[in-house]
């Protein structure tokens, strides 16, 4: 059961990553063959398990006390392009170009 | 003092008592870390720093007021922890030239303690990978493929074949820091752990390599790859090292809200004496297609050692063992998905020139900034997390999680204390063969025996045992309940005791200890 050209290009654009090549493809293919062995186990009336610590109810809110902050010089020092106190985005609102436009493997598809 | 003691009884005390200076340890180290660049174990050296608080620390054991048993012991640290003001890379293009702005809380405890900061150690590029092989600044080399204990048997196929092509990989992800500690360059170091990339490594280099309880240490500033079951790993050259590092991490931070609240006191590990009120388990289906003969029979060998010192033995089920791995690789490209998608080129890390759209830089510093694996994980783990595919694969792992989990609730409660399995299927593979199969086989063969500890939260440790056919270093795991890491430690340093495992023969260690060449004992001390 092959994955479509259309959900690949799907994950393509929700991961902002590409496949390659067909080794890309391939791996996706054989990490799914490898996962489906999950439906092997009988899961009936079992609870998802979020995190081993669920008994000890360690997500606590805090009070809303100011504790740390204002480091806005070391936080933008890592980043390449900023104006004044921002960091600078290209436009957005723009879509990833079609898949016949995009200098994709998918398009060989 | 020599390169090869031990923290606690050994250094501490000569530091202590002025035998040797913490620059002079530093220097030591560093000069070690230059002669050994061949391993490649460290990405980033900071040398200037190291010397500055290696100075510091000499001013507090001048005044006799050291911080504590930490003071001055050079360590080396992952690099995927926050350092602050040093490069944190995670092996990968995406996060070259990236100075941390802060450090992660258990740098800082390390640093808070007097601690030197070597440096970053290398790994698979965003700890994903079972070699160490797989990042930016190339693989680590295991520093016994340079031990004697190796080269007595490695036949050569030619004359001109050396180690050069001959050597063996590391294991990982933590690659680097377990070659670090193993050759000495330092005292103790820090890893991650996921899914056995502490463990591995330190069965694969001879070294203790612990996995403690999840929530138990902080991850703040550990740069996360699957935040449910991360966390940072210790590795040392004895037992009682482990639970004097462990001793000065653990315990809860207000900036990592999976810590437990509960207080943390730490310990100093007994010398156990009388096994015979232990219930040791052995889960069968860790006896896994693929395990080695040798390993086999250490681990039986192991249990025979138990047995025969009066603890109880008893065989035992986990009976989805051999649906951990496949959950694993559910659960873990899902969450890696969703923690790779911060790195877009805008806050930190590499840009793209890209300028079309947001979209298409994101994209382009994705692709420019990502390896393979990587790449693979972030694809993989979106296809699980589609709509279409949620029930089916994130939520169905997640129950099946629940089944593991619950398959060592069962064993613990059935009045097994510990359980005991081997760590790795084989020694350490020669790199040449080692890269013949891609990352994510290699990463399902490796972690089979590791990984299921870390779906379960449970205190795993790896410890040294003998020596392979080969001359490589194979080691045994002990797997304990959540957050008994005393008792884990303390079985985990009687069977140390027991075997005796050999110091690594190394040219270059022995010509820099030739000054203070105390003895030349095994690593473990107690």
């Amino acid at each position: 059961q092959k994955v479509s050209v259309e959900v690949l290009e799907h994950l393509e654009h929700l991961a902002l990553v590409d496949f390659r090549d067909s080794e890309g493809v391939q791996r996706l293919q054989k990490a799914i063959q490898f996962a489906d062995q999950l439906h092997e186990v009988n899961t009936d009336g079992v609870e998802p398990m979020d995190s081993v610590l669920e008994d000890r109810w360690c997500l606590y809110l805090r009070e809303d006390d100011v504790t740390e902050g204002s480091c806005t010089k070391e936080l933008l020092e890592n980043a390449r392009e900023k104006v004044e106190e921002y960091f600078v985005a290209p436009p957005g609102n723009i879509p990833l170009p079609k898949l016949e436009e995009r200098e994709t493997f998918l398009q060989g598809s | 003092a020599a390169l090869k003691d031990g923290l606690r009884s050994q250094v501490s005390a000569a530091l202590k008592e002025g035998r040797v200076t913490p620059t002079e340890l530093c220097q030591r180290c560093l000069a070690l870390i230059k002669s050994t660049k061949f391993l490649n174990a460290y990405i980033t050296v900071a040398e200037e720093t190291a010397l500055k608080q290696a100075e510091e620390s000499e001013e507090r054991y001048k005044r006799g007021q050291p911080v504590g048993i930490l003071d001055g012991i050079p360590i080396a640290v992952k690099d995927n922890f926050n350092t602050a003001g040093i490069e944190t890379t995670c092996a990968s293009n995406m996060l070259k030239g990236y100075i941390s702005p802060y450090n992660a809380t258990v740098v800082q405890k390390l640093l808070d303690q007097g601690a030197v900061l070597l440096g970053k150690t290398n790994l698979d590029e965003f700890a994903m990978g079972s070699g160490s092989t797989d990042g930016v600044f190339g693989p680590v080399r295991n520093p016994w493929s340079y031990s004697k204990q190796y080269k007595e048997k490695s036949v050569p196929k030619s004359h001109s074949e050396d180690s050069e092509s001959n050597w063996v990989i590391t294991g990982g992800s933590s690659g680097g820091s377990a070659a670090a500690v193993s050759s000495f360059t330092c005292f103790a170091a820090l890893g991650s752990d996921t899914g056995g990339s502490t463990r591995n490594p330190a069965a694969h280099c001879g070294v203790v390599g612990l996995k403690p309880t999840y929530g138990l240490i902080s991850r703040h500033g550990l740069i996360p790859l699957v935040n449910s079951m991360d966390v940072p790993g210790i590795l040392t050259r004895c037992v009682d090292d482990a639970a004097v590092l462990l001793g000065s991490l653990a315990g809860h931070d207000p900036k990592d809200s999976t810590t437990i609240q509960d207080d943390f006191k730490p310990f100093e590990l007994p010398n156990l004496t009388d096994v015979s009120k232990l219930s040791i388990g052995i889960p069968k289906e860790y006896h896994v297609p693929g395990l080695s003969s040798e390993i086999l029979a250490l681990w039986s060998k192991a249990a025979d050692l138990f047995k025969n010192a009066g603890a109880k033995v008893v065989e035992v089920s986990l009976p989805h063992t051999r649906y951990s791995i496949v959950c694993y690789h559910v659960l873990c490209t899902a969450e890696v998905a969703s923690n790779m998608a911060r790195f877009d080129g805008l806050e930190y890390g590499h840009r793209s020139d890209m300028k079309d759209s947001t979209e298409s830089m994101y994209a382009a510093t994705r692709r420019e900034g990502f390896n393979d694996v990587v790449r693979g994980r972030i694809l993989s783990g979106n296809y699980f997390l589609l709509k279409q595919n949620y029930e089916k694969y994130f939520v169905k792992a997640q129950k099946v999680r629940r089944l593991i989990a619950n398959d060592f609730v069962k064993v613990f409660r059935s009045g097994v204390d510990i359980l005991l399995t081997p760590t790795t299927l084989s020694d350490a593979a020669p790199y040449t063969e080692f890269i013949q199969e891609d990352n994510r086989t290699r990463s399902a063969q490796d972690d089979i025996l590791t990984q299921a500890a870390n779906m379960a939260g449970l205190p795993a440790i790896t410890v040294p045992t003998a020596l392979s056919e080969r001359g490589l270093p194979v080691g045994l795991q002990f797997i304990g309940r959540s957050f008994q890491e005393k008792q884990l430690l303390t079985v985990a340093k009687w069977f140390e005791k027991q075997v005796q495992f050999p110091v690594i023969q190394l040219e270059e260690v022995k010509r820099h200890d030739n000054s203070v060449f105390q003895h030349q004992k095994s690593a473990s001390f107690s």
